[in-house]
């Protein structure tokens, strides 16, 4: 009753920060977060065994990053979705009622962790290359540049952003993680098998319009427009529609 | 202080919260009372800015709720005990509350022994906690801000009969600060024990709010005299409703004093007098929220 400190303003960076910690304080979390890290030790531990282990370190990097393009979203999906399945948005609206703050707090946290697994990832394809090469004869290939570096770390902006905003969206795990593996995939069969579809496609289709990011190559200016709009489609949408949502409806107990 | 005006919820035809108005005052525990499903919930959700209102308006210390600062350092809020990540420890979600308030770290450990939940108890995962621990944690996690009101929502759900009377104890001192405090059931035992002041709610509307002993004062006067029946037509001739009660002795809508003022001049000796206890206000509890209840039918009946 007598406040003795100041009350103080709940910042940004302090949201961000209880957000972060919520994705690793509960085993779910931490358990997730530690399966992308093993399942990225695991594959690059077979192509250090099998083929004479002789892969250039950007051939490692581009094969952790499929399982982080899988399972990186979930993150994503899981900060935002645990909020219903396990109730906690009544407590946590009622501690920040500007309910929008929380959302982006949530992408920026989720961008975070995912920053750090990319890190994690960079350092072990490194230190793969260099037990190939020392250990098992292979030839030096240092082949990752910066900008190979750089469009992962855009990825996976574009990965946690996606999964909060389905998350947000849709409320439900489970629906938001099939949702979200399945959706895109179908989106992108289908319109291959509708004529006339074929130059649109590539437009509208995340999975083509990012692959560059993700397999090395340098985007020329058509490249980034496609980027730009498919990631409107497919990142953009779900979290704005997502935070709509959230900001106008009612925050119940069940 | 929280002031609510004219406020209204409906969804689709059904009003789940038709033009409510009350205040809470600071000092006091005001018991929001009223059977299940009579937009208890939903009217703490509206004061808490977690349901927006179709109509009306609900502002905690002057304020609506989402305009406050910080609002975990000026309301307390607990709306459901179950509502808590079943994964994170006691401590882990007092943490977060801290961290996210900007409280000391300290006074966790405070708010823990306030509330009786142990350093074991607090590292448990809130997975393996009782419904009453539960609702200890949550008022906790609504006490650690050192909040100016309290919102609890069924607090005293899962408690055990110490538990109520801990509980009783520990709103009144905080009420007894200057604290406010709006707490609801659905039980009258529970609330009659634990508020100074009621605010009684069916089919979403109020149908009564005063003090306790205002409503109790509403819900009359027993009397038992030796020619009961002499007594109940003087007093019916004086304008009071008189029920006859079937255990002997007659019910009547007067105060005690002009009760035995009628006996007095109709020359009846009394073998007691006195206001109805808290069962005249559990009848009126039922009468008021009759419509509501499921026994109407059968009450209607009986009568």
């Amino acid at each position: 009753m007598t406040t003795t400190t100041p009350v103080r303003p709940v910042t940004f960076s302090t949201l961000t920060l209880v957000e972060w910690r919520k994705q690793l304080d509960t085993r779910s979390g931490r358990w997730l977060l530690a399966t992308i890290a093993i399942i990225t030790v695991g594959v690059l531990a077979i192509m250090v065994a099998v083929n004479g282990g002789n892969h250039s370190f950007g051939a490692f990097l581009v094969a952790t990053t499929t399982p982080m393009a899988i399972l990186l979203p979930i993150v994503g999906v899981m900060a935002a979705t645990s909020e219903w399945s396990q109730r906690t948005a009544l407590v946590t609206f009622t501690l920040e009622p500007r309910r929008t703050r929380v959302g982006l707090a949530k992408v920026l946290s989720a961008v975070g962790s995912g920053l750090a697994l990319l890190a994690l990832a960079v350092a072990l394809a490194a230190l793969a290359h260099l037990l190939v090469v020392s250990l098992r004869d292979a030839d030096p290939a240092w082949d990752v540049t910066v900008q190979n570096v750089a469009y992962l770390a855009l990825s996976v902006v574009l990965f946690m952003a996606q999964g909060v905003g389905f998350g947000l969206l849709l409320r439900s795990t489970p629906f938001a993680i099939v949702t979200l593996l399945v959706l895109p995939t179908l989106f992108g069969v289908v319109g291959g098998l509708v004529p006339g579809m074929a130059d649109v496609l590539p437009w509208i289709d995340l999975g083509t319009a990012g692959e560059p990011l993700l397999f090395g190559s340098t985007l020329d200016g058509e490249g980034w427009a496609r980027l730009a709009t498919a990631s409107l489609l497919w990142v953009v949408a779900p979290l704005a529609g997502g935070l709509w949502r959230v900001a106008r409806s009612e925050i119940t107990s069940s | 202080m929280i002031t609510v005006e004219h406020l209204t919820k409906r969804y689709g035809p059904v009003a789940a919260v038709d033009d409510v108005s009350f205040t809470v005052e600071p000092g006091h525990v005001t018991g929001f009372l009223g059977p299940n499903g009579a937009g208890k919930s939903t009217t703490m959700r509206m004061i808490s800015g977690l349901t927006p209102a179709t109509s009306g308006s609900a502002r905690v210390l002057g304020k609506p709720f989402s305009a406050l600062t910080n609002p975990g350092r000026r309301v307390g809020v607990l709306l459901d005990a179950g509502a808590q990540h079943s994964g994170r420890t006691g401590r882990e979600v007092l943490t977060l509350a801290a961290m996210m308030t900007g409280v000391d770290r300290r006074r966790i450990e405070a708010t823990l022994d306030v509330v009786g939940l142990t350093e074991r108890e607090a590292a448990r995962r809130v997975g393996q906690y009782s419904l009453g621990m539960r609702q200890r944690l949550g008022i906790a996690s609504a006490l650690l801000g050192d909040p100016e009101v309290l919102i609890l929502d069924e607090p005293a759900n899962g408690l055990d009969p110490a538990g109520i009377r801990w509980m009783r104890d520990l709103l009144q001192d905080f009420a007894s600060r200057g604290g406010t405090v709006l707490l609801s059931s659905h039980l009258l035992r529970e609330i009659e024990q634990v508020a100074d002041r009621l605010v009684v709610i069916g089919r979403g509307r109020i149908v009564a709010q005063g003090t306790k002993d205002e409503l109790l004062q509403q819900a009359g006067t027993v009397v038992r005299s030796t020619d009961d029946a002499a007594l109940a037509a003087s007093l019916r001739d004086a304008g009071h409703g008189v029920e006859v009660v079937a255990t002997g002795g007659l019910a009547v809508d007067a105060e005690p004093l002009d009760v035995g003022r009628v006996a007095a001049a109709t020359g009846v000796v009394l073998a007691e007098l006195r206001a109805a206890d808290s069962r005249g206000l559990e009848e009126l509890f039922l009468e008021l929220t009759a419509d509501d209840a499921r026994e109407h039918a059968r009450t209607e009946v009986a009568a």
